[in-house]
C-alpha cells in the first residue's frame, strides 16, 4: 500500500479535504472519504457514468480521475444542485416528467444534463441524446429522460 | 365479517387511484439522498472482495490463503472450509436424481463457471481486499467444460454434477387437447428449430451486501437489495441451520433488478459468513465484471417447434421440445422451463398443445428470474412460429396473428393449460399499434423502397405480461414441493395525531410503491397521498411479510395492493366504530373526508385526531369492547387452486396485461445494421393506479427488449468457456443514441379478478424481441431470410444477407 496523501478541495462551495492513496479513484474519495453519497459507481470502466459530477466546470466521470487529481478542483456533485431547499429546475423537471425510476442512474443523468445545458441552453433531441450518450439507464428507456432535459431546458430559459 | 361484504360497505373512490401524481420517493433520489446499500457505513465495518474462479469446469485441488493472510488490514478469509463448516446445501426443487445436486454460496471441491467464488477476503479497506485475492493460491485441475445444452446431453459429456449423474435435471412432457388430431387434420406442417440467446437484467446497481452479525443478541441482520428477500428467508434459515428469528433482513433503496437480484441469497450468506468469522460487520459491493458474469442471465433456450395448420392460416396446434440451458447451478430453476404454462397458447386460441420440457445444466453462469421470465422465451417461440406460418403459407403475418388471437368476447378465457386470460381485446391492440406507425403508409410504400434496395420492414407482436403467480405451479415441477398460493401482507395504523402509517412487504427498485400506496390509501380515507407516509424500503422486523413477499412477477398493484386495501378497510373501519360512539351516529352513516370524519351530510365531524387519542391516551372513553389502539394487519391471499396433476393444468397466474408492439426498421445491407424508424407500443394492465408510473414501466421493458434483440448477449468461448461479454465494452448496454424513442397509448380492460380492476405491469414480456424480429424479417422477406435466433446484431444479419444473396446467384 502506498502512503497517502492529503487532497484538499472545493466541493458544492465547501472546502473540504481527505486522505487518499495514489490508486484511490476521486469517486471513491467523494463516496468513502468525503461521506458524499449522491454520486453513485455503476460500473468503475467509465462506461455507465452513474458517477458523472462536473469538476472546474467540466462533467467528468469520477471513477475515471485518481482523487489526486483533483487536488484544488472545484467540484459540483448531485448534493450540491438544489440550493436553500429549493430544487434546481432539472431536479423539478425529472421529477414533474418522472425521468426516473430507481434513481440509481439520476445524478450522473442530472449532472451530465446540467453541464450540456450551460453549453448549450436550448438543445435539439438529438444533442440531448448525444449530450446524455454517456449515461446509462436500465429503467426508463430514456424516453421520460429526454423528455426532463427538454423540460429543464425550457424552465431554464424562462 | 366476510370480505365481499366489507367490499360492498366500503367500495373505494377513485379521486386519487388513477392520477398521475409525481411520484414521493423522487425529491430523495433526484438530490443524492437515496440510500442505498453501498451508502450503508457501520462502525467498525470492513470491506469484503471476492476470488473468482478463472476456469469454467475444474477440480479444485488445493486453496492456500496463507500470503493474503498475512497482508495487512486483512482480518477473515473464507473458503469451501469455512463454508462446509457454517452451511448445509441449499434444497432442489426438482425430481430426483437432480434433487441430490449440490449447491452452496461459495465452490465446493470443483468450479462450475467462470467467475463463481472461491474464496473471500474481509479487510479494512475494499482495496486491501483486493490485493489479497491476488495473494490467494488456488491450484485448479482444469475439466473440459459443457458450454451448449445439446452437447450437455450427448453420453459422453462432461458432467456438470457428478453427484446427478446427468446434466438434464428435469424432463416433462404436457399434452393438452388432440394434439395427433390437429396434426393429422393440418394441411401443412411447418417446422423450425429456434434459439433463445442469453441476456439479462444488468441493473446499475449491482449486487451489494452489508452483514453484521451482533454477539450480543445473535442476530444477524443483512443489508441488502434483493428484490425477494423473504424468499431467500427460508434459504438462509435452512442452510445456515439458523432460526429465522435471528435473521433480520434490510433493503434500502434498490437500484433496479429487472429478477436478476432475486438469487443473491448466496452473496448474502457468503459476506454473513466473513462478517461472522471476522466479528465485525462486512460490506460487499460487487463490480460489474462480476456482476456480468455471474449476476444471473436469463434462460437461454432451443427450440424445435412444429405447427399444425390449415392453409388460411389456423393454427391448429402445436408441437415444441424445448432445451433450457439453466447454467451451472439450478438456484430458481427448472421454474423459468415451466413457466411457458403461464401463457401457453400465448395471445392465440390453439387449443393442442404439447410440451417437452427439458432443463440442463451447462458450464455457463447460473439464471435467474430475469424480466418475463419464462414467458418470454416461449412467447417469442409462438411469435416466430406463428410468422413462419404465414410467411410459408403465402399470408400476411398480421393477418395470420390476428385471426389467430383470442377474441375480446371469449375473456376469461382459459389457455390449453389451464391459466385464465382475464381480459383484454388483443386484436384491437394490435391493430392500435399498428395505426400508431402508419402502418397502411409503410405498407403501401415498401415495394418501391425494396426496390431502391432500402430494406426497410414492419413487425408487430403482442405478448402478455401474466402477473401474480401461483406457487403452486411448481408442484408440477414436483408433486413434493411445499409452495402453493401467493399472498402478501400489509400492516397500518394511525398514529396519535391522526396521520396514517402503511407498511407493506415489497422491495420496490423503481415502481414506486410509496407512490402507489399512498394514492389508494388516500383513496379509502378522504385523505391526500401526502397525508400518507409509507415506510420506505424493507426491513423484516417493521414490515410484515410472508413467504411472498417481495417485487418480482408483476404483480404488486394486485398482491401488494389487495394487502393494502384489506389493512385500508379494517383500520377504517375501526375509525368509524370510534367515531359513531363519539357522534352518536351510526358507522354506516358516517363518511371520511378532509382528516375528518362526518355524519353525512351534515357539519357533525370528529377530527382523525380525535378519534385517535379515544384510542391511544383516553381509553375509558372508548365504545364498549373496542380494543384501544389503531393498528391493523392484513393477508391478502391469492384466489387460486392447488393444480391437476393428472392434466397437468393449473391457473397460473391472476392477470394478464399485454402490450401491443409495432415497429418499422431498415436493415442496412452493407453493415447488417437494423435501425429503428418508428415504434408504437400499445399497452393495458387494467386500470392504472398512477400512469406516469405505469408508462414508466413500459417504456422500460420496451428498452429491455429493444437492448436483447438487437444489443446485449452474454457470449461464451465454446472451447474455453470463459464469458466473452465481459464488460459494458462487449455487454452491449444501450444508450440514449440507440433507442428511439417509443410511442405510448393505452387500453384499459380492468380485471374481473381483482378488486380495482388493476393488474400487475413491469415485465412487459419483452415484445420487442418479436416484433424486431418480425420487422426484420419483413425488410429482408425479398431474399427470403428466416429469423430464427432471439439476438440479432450486425454481424448475423450480414452474414444471413449474404448467405440468401448467394443463394440467389
Ligand atoms: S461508475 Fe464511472 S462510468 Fe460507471
Ligand atoms: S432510473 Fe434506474 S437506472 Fe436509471
Amino acid at each position: 500500500m502506498a502512503e497517502k496523501r492529503r487532497i484538499k478541495l472545493t466541493v458544492n462551495g465547501v472546502e473540504m479535504e481527505g486522505e487518499a492513496e495514489p490508486r484511490t479513484l476521486l469517486v471513491h474519495f467523494i463516496r468513502d472519504t468525503l461521506g458524499l453519497t449522491g454520486t453513485h459507481i455503476g460500473c468503475d470502466t467509465g462506461h455507465c457514468g452513474c458517477c458523472t459530477i462536473i469538476m472546474n466546470g467540466v462533467s467528468v466521470k469520477s471513477c475515471m480521475v485518481l482523487a489526486y487529481q483533483a487536488e484544488g478542483a472545484d467540484i459540483l456533485t448531485i448534493e450540491g444542485l438544489a440550493k436553500d431547499g429549493k430544487l434546481h429546475p432539472i431536479q423539478e423537471a425529472f421529477w414533474e416528467n418522472h425521468g426516473l425510476q430507481c434513481g440509481y442512474c439520476t445524478p450522473g443523468q442530472i449532472m451530465s444534463a446540467y453541464f450540456l445545458l450551460s453549453r448549450n441552453p436550448k438543445p435539439t433531441e438529438e444533442e440531448i441524446r448525444r449530450g446524455l450518450e454517456g449515461n446509462y439507464c436500465r429503467c426508463t428507456g430514456y424516453v421520460n429522460i429526454i423528455k426532463s432535459v427538454k423540460a429543464a431546458a425550457e424552465k431554464m430559459s424562462k | 365479517m366476510t370480505e365481499a361484504l366489507l367490499s360492498k360497505e366500503i367500495p373505494v373512490p377513485r379521486k386519487w387511484v388513477g392520477t398521475p401524481i409525481k411520484a414521493k420517493e423522487f425529491p430523495r433520489l433526484i438530490t443524492g439522498q437515496g440510500r442505498y446499500v453501498d451508502d450503508i457505513k457501520i462502525p467498525n465495518m470492513l470491506y469484503a472482495a471476492l476470488l473468482r474462479s478463472p476456469y469454467a469446469h475444474a477440480k479444485i485441488k488445493r486453496i492456500d490463503t496463507s500470503k493474503a493472510e498475512k497482508l495487512p488490514g486483512v482480518v477473515a478469509i473464507v473458503t469451501q472450509e469455512d463454508v462446509l463448516k457454517y452451511c448445509k446445501p441449499y434444497p432442489q426443487i426438482v425430481p430426483p436424481p437432480a434433487d441430490k445436486l449440490l449447491d452452496y454460496c461459495i465452490a465446493v471441491d470443483k468450479v462450475r463457471f467462470a467467475g463463481e467464488p472461491v474464496a473471500a477476503v474481509a479487510a479494512t479497506e475494499r482495496a486491501i481486499a483486493e490485493d489479497a485475492c491476488e495473494l490467494i493460491e488456488v491450484e485448479y485441475e482444469p475439466l473440459p467444460p459443457v458450454m451448449d445444452a445439446e452437447e450437455a446431453l450427448k453420453p459422453d459429456a462432461p458432467l456438470v454434477h457428478e453427484e446427478v449423474g446427468t446434466n438434464l435435471v428435469w424432463h416433462e412432457v404436457f399434452d393438452y387437447g388432440d394434439v395427433d388430431k390437429a396434426f393429422a387434420e393440418a394441411d401443412k406442417v411447418i417446422s423450425l428449430k429456434l434459439h433463445h440467446h442469453r441476456y439479462g437484467g444488468a441493473p446499475t446497481e449491482t449486487h451489494a451486501v452489508v452483514a453484521d452479525y451482533d454477539k450480543g443478541t445473535g442476530v444477524l441482520t443483512i443489508y441488502c437489495n434483493n428484490q425477494m428477500p423473504m424468499f431467500c428467508m427460508a434459504l438462509i434459515g435452512l442452510s445456515f441451520n439458523m432460526p429465522t428469528d435471528k435473521i433480520r433482513i434490510i433493503t434500502p433503496d434498490i437500484g433496479g433488478g429487472f429478477g436478476s437480484k432475486i438469487l443473491s441469497y448466496t452473496y448474502m450468506m457468503l459476506i454473513s459468513i466473513l462478517a461472522m468469522k471476522a466479528g465485525r460487520p462486512v460490506k460487499w459491493m460487487e463490480d460489474r465484471r462480476e456482476n456480468l458474469a455471474s449476476g444471473t442471465h436469463c434462460n437461454e433456450a432451443t427450440f424445435y417447434v412444429e405447427a399444425a395448420v390449415k392453409k388460411d392460416g389456423t393454427i391448429l396446434g402445436i408441437k415444441a421440445k424445448t432445451l433450457h440451458d439453466v447454467g451451472a447451478y439450478l438456484r430458481y430453476e427448472p421454474v423459468g422451463a415451466l413457466l411457458w404454462i403461464q401463457v401457453s397458447s400465448g395471445p392465440y386460441r390453439f387449443k393442442n398443445l404439447r410440451m417437452d420440457v427439458n432443463a440442463i445444466v451447462t458450464n455457463k453462469g447460473p439464471v435467474a428470474p430475469i424480466r418475463g421470465y419464462g414467458r418470454i422465451q416461449h412467447l417469442w417461440m409462438l411469435e416466430r412460429t406463428v410468422e413462419q406460418v404465414a410467411r410459408q403459407l403465402g399470408l400476411d403475418p398480421i393477418e395470420v396473428k390476428l385471426k389467430n388471437y383470442v377474441r375480446p368476447e371469449e375473456m376469461p378465457y382459459v389457455s390449453p393449460s389451464g391459466a385464465t386470460y382475464d381480459s383484454g381485446d388483443y386484436p384491437t391492440a394490435l391493430k392500435k399499434a399498428l395505426q400508431m406507425i402508419n402502418y397502411d403508409e409503410w405498407r403501401r410504400k415498401q415495394p418501391e423502397l425494396w426496390r431502391q434496395g432500402r430494406f426497410v420492414g414492419i413487425g408487430a407482436a403482442l405478448f402478455q405480461d401474466s402477473g401474480t403467480n401461483n406457487f403452486a405451479q411448481v408442484r408440477l415441477i414436483y408433486k413434493n414441493n411445499p409452495f402453493s398460493g401467493n399472498s402478501r401482507m400489509a400492516e397500518m395504523w394511525m398514529d396519535e395525531f391522526g396521520r396514517i402509517i402503511v407498511a407493506v412487504g415489497s422491495n420496490p427498485h423503481g415502481q414506486c410503491h410509496e407512490t402507489v400506496v399512498s394514492q389508494v390509501v388516500a383513496d379509502v380515507f378522504g385523505v391526500t397521498p401526502d397525508d400518507v407516509f409509507v415506510v420506505p424500503g424493507f426491513d423484516s422486523w417493521v414490515h410484515g411479510w410472508t413467504g411472498h413477499s417481495g417485487s418480482y412477477a408483476s404483480q404488486f398493484a394486485v398482491s401488494g395492493i389487495g394487502a393494502v386495501l384489506g389493512a385500508a378497510k379494517r383500520l377504517r373501519e375501526k375509525i368509524a366504530t370510534i367515531a359513531a360512539h363519539m357522534l352518536k351516529a351510526k358507522p354506516e352513516d358516517l363518511e371520511f373526508k378532509e382528516g375528518k370524519v362526518c355524519v353525512k351530510g351534515t357539519d357533525r365531524c370528529v377530527a382523525f385526531w380525535q378519534v385517535a387519542n379515544l384510542a391511544y391516551r383516553n381509553n375509558l372513553e372508548l365504545p364498549e369492547g373496542v380494543e384501544p389502539g389503531l393498528r391493523v394487519i392484513y393477508t391478502w391471499k391469492a384466489p387460486f387452486k392447488l393444480p391437476d396433476l393428472e392434466k397437468k393444468t393449473v391457473n397460473a397466474t391472476l392477470t394478464y396485461s399485454y402490450q401491443a408492439h409495432a415497429c418499422v426498421v431498415e436493415v442496412d445491407p452493407e453493415t447488417g445494421k437494423v435501425k429503428i424508424l418508428d415504434y408504437a407500443v400499445v399497452d393495458d394492465c387494467g386500470v392504472p393506479i398512477n400512469p406516469h408510473i405505469v408508462e414508466g414501466q413500459v417504456h422500460g421493458s420496451t428498452m429491455n427488449g429493444i437492448a436483447a434483440a438487437l444489443f446485449e448477449e452474454y457470449v461464451y468461448s465454446k472451447d474455453t468457456g470463459q464469458l466473452l461479454a465481459s464488460t459494458f465494452m462487449d455487454y452491449l448496454f444501450p444508450t440514449a443514441l440507440e433507442i428511439p424513442d417509443i410511442k405510448v397509448d393505452h387500453m384499459i380492460s380492468p380485471s374481473p379478478f381483482t378488486e380495482l380492476g388493476t393488474k400487475g405491469v413491469g415485465e412487459g414480456s419483452l415484445v420487442p424481441l418479436g416484433s424486431i424480429a418480425g420487422a426484420i424479417e419483413d425488410a429482408l422477406s425479398p431474399l427470403g431470410v428466416v429469423i430464427t435466433d432471439s439476438h440479432n446484431p450486425p454481424e448475423r444479419i450480414y452474414r444471413m444477407i449474404k448467405e440468401a444473396q448467394k443463394k440467389r446467384k
